[in-house]
């Protein structure tokens, strides 16, 4: 049988979807989803899952909302009565998935709140866990929720699929929250349940929309990258760069079927970031060893993806292909192109890869210069100790 | 983003500004302590005790000196800190200037290490 977390996270949308499209109140429905979604984490353990899991929700979570309607009304002094409708258990062949990311992924509010947001009303996490991931007090996070859903009332965002002319736009958006949540689990072993969280939502968008070639390759991406959860720390959390992984630590289901969405996604409609993402992280994952990587095939995928998504971001990873291409001097001379862009000139991953290609270069002291350097600048403690490393082998290499 | 703001003062002159404009300065900080609350920014925050307070502990050679009064001699103490989690560090920057301190002395804005790591 389904364990109970799941079976709740997969109905948690559901539940909400019939609820908002019944009562509109998006904020209000919510929060009487959130308390039935606690109550049957309470009670279905003791008590057994009820036959029909899904109705039992829908049944407490709009009484929920009933007790808070009335109370409202009453606090207004409101003449008018509240009562609820027969509700309706069915609605097979019906997903509010979607329409629910529309609105969590909502253009008007930050990443951050698009991402705390989805969690609890699309994932149906509860506000602890999600505070819990981000390591802020319940409190904060309960406040950064409902600020979330105040926006949305104030942007008039309503539950509802948006129109064709918007769709695509509205679509990249919700694609970019559920990447921020991957993103979010991938770079912290503590979070890693944000992974699953965000390989799902993904998978119930693509189950959706199975000819999106975006979605595909949305996919495929986090597939692809989660595949090497497994070797890219230490046991001590210690950083492990894609050229010294263990390959064999890989997870080879998760590249058979990320590099068959890749496949997928190459016939289906106009070229997108996440294809030519997926399609880099597919040549990473395919290659037998770090020395077997396809370098001229990454290198035309990022020309195309700088072309298509220009960003200072992509650009580092172009040098590093050119480098592994073209050697290090042309790398380097990309990167002195990025010393202006002060979206990234103060960034410690320009130093690291700049240490790189100068290590690379046989310029071990300027190396060392620039590893330090971007030690210096990264908030993150594992890159911190990973680049203060290479720092202390470049300059072993100095003396030697 | 987590970013934790140091406040330095000289609490002694700050007290002894006329009641106009200590009550300005007590009232600035009530109202970015209830913006970050509603806004969901707030993680913590502390006011320190009055640095005539401070044991300064030292251990040399194994045995431990305690002298009273702060590490660093000057007339401007660290004397509290706020946690905040921001969307940018612009954001950061902007609520230490806001905070009464920066006015009359400085506010320190310090990111967080976290145990985050992007694949290198």
């Amino acid at each position: 049988m389904e364990p109970i977390e799941g079976l709740l996270r997969r109905l948690a949308p559901q539940v909400l979807g019939v609820l908002v499209r019944r009562h509109g109140r998006f904020d209000a429905c919510e929060d009487a989803v959130q308390e039935a979604l606690l109550a049957a984490a309470l009670q279905w353990p003791q008590e057994g899952v009820p036959d029909n899991p899904y109705g039992w929700l829908i049944t407490v979570a709009s009484r929920r909302l009933l007790d808070e309607l009335r109370a409202e009304s009453s606090r207004a002094r409101r003449e008018e009565t509240v009562y609820v409708q027969d509700v309706e258990t069915d609605v097979a062949g019906h997903d509010d998935t979607l329409t629910l990311l529309f609105l969590c992924c909502h253009p008007d509010l930050s990443g951050p709140s698009q991402v705390a947001l989805t969690l609890r009303a699309a994932g149906g996490l509860t506000t602890a866990e999600i505070a819990q991931a981000f390591l802020v007090p319940e409190a904060t996070m309960a406040q950064r929720i409902s600020r979330a859903k105040a926006t949305l009332k104030a942007s008039e965002a309503g539950f509802a699929v948006p129109a064709s002319e918007e769709f695509d736009v509205r679509l990249r958006a919700v694609l970019h929250g559920l990447y921020l949540i991957f993103n979010e689990g991938y770079t912290s072993l503590r979070r890693a349940d944000l992974t699953a969280e965000a390989i799902r939502l993904t998978r119930v968008v693509h189950a959706l929309l199975p000819n999106d070639g975006e979605v595909t390759s949305l996919l495929a991406l986090m597939l692809l990258t989660d595949a090497r959860r497994g070797a890219r720390t230490r046991a001590d959390g210690s950083i492990v760069p894609l050229a010294e992984q263990d390959r064999s630590l890989w997870d080879r289901e998760a590249i058979r079927e990320g590099a068959g969405l890749v496949e997928r996604a190459l016939s289906s409609g106009p070229l997108g970031a996440y294809r030519l993402q997926a399609a880099i992280a597919a040549v990473h994952a395919e290659a037998a060893s770090a020395e077997d990587t396809d370098w001229r095939e990454i290198l035309v995928l990022y020309e195309l993806l700088e072309r298509i998504a220009p960003n200072p971001m992509v650009t580092l990873n172009r040098a590093v292909a050119l480098g592994m291409v073209h050697g290090p001097r042309a790398g380097l001379d990309l990167l002195a192109t990025l010393d202006a862009d002060e979206r990234v000139s103060g960034h410690h991953r320009l130093f690291a890869v700049r240490a790189h290609l100068l290590d690379e270069a046989g310029e071990s002291t300027a190396a060392r210069e620039a590893y330090l350097e971007a030690a210096r600048r990264t908030t993150s403690v594992p890159e911190r100790r990973y680049l203060e490393e290479r720092a202390a082998s470049s300059s072993r290499r100095t003396r030697r | 983003m987590k970013y934790m703001l140091l406040i330095y003062n000289n609490i002694d002159a700050l007290m002894s500004l006329p009641k106009d404009e200590l009550d300005g300065v007590m009232g600035d900080v009530d109202t970015i302590m209830t913006e970050l609350r509603e806004r969901g920014e707030l993680i913590g925050g502390h006011a320190l005790a009055h640095p005539s307070q401070t044991k300064t502990v030292r251990v040399r050679d194994g045995a431990v000196a305690t002298t009273d009064g702060p590490f660093v001699e000057a007339k401007e103490q660290f004397a509290g800190t706020l946690l905040i989690d921001v969307d940018t560090e612009e954001r950061a920057v902007e609520i230490a200037a806001r905070w009464p301190d920066a006015r009359y002395y400085a506010m320190e804005v310090r990111a967080i290490m976290h145990d985050a790591s992007t694949e290198l």
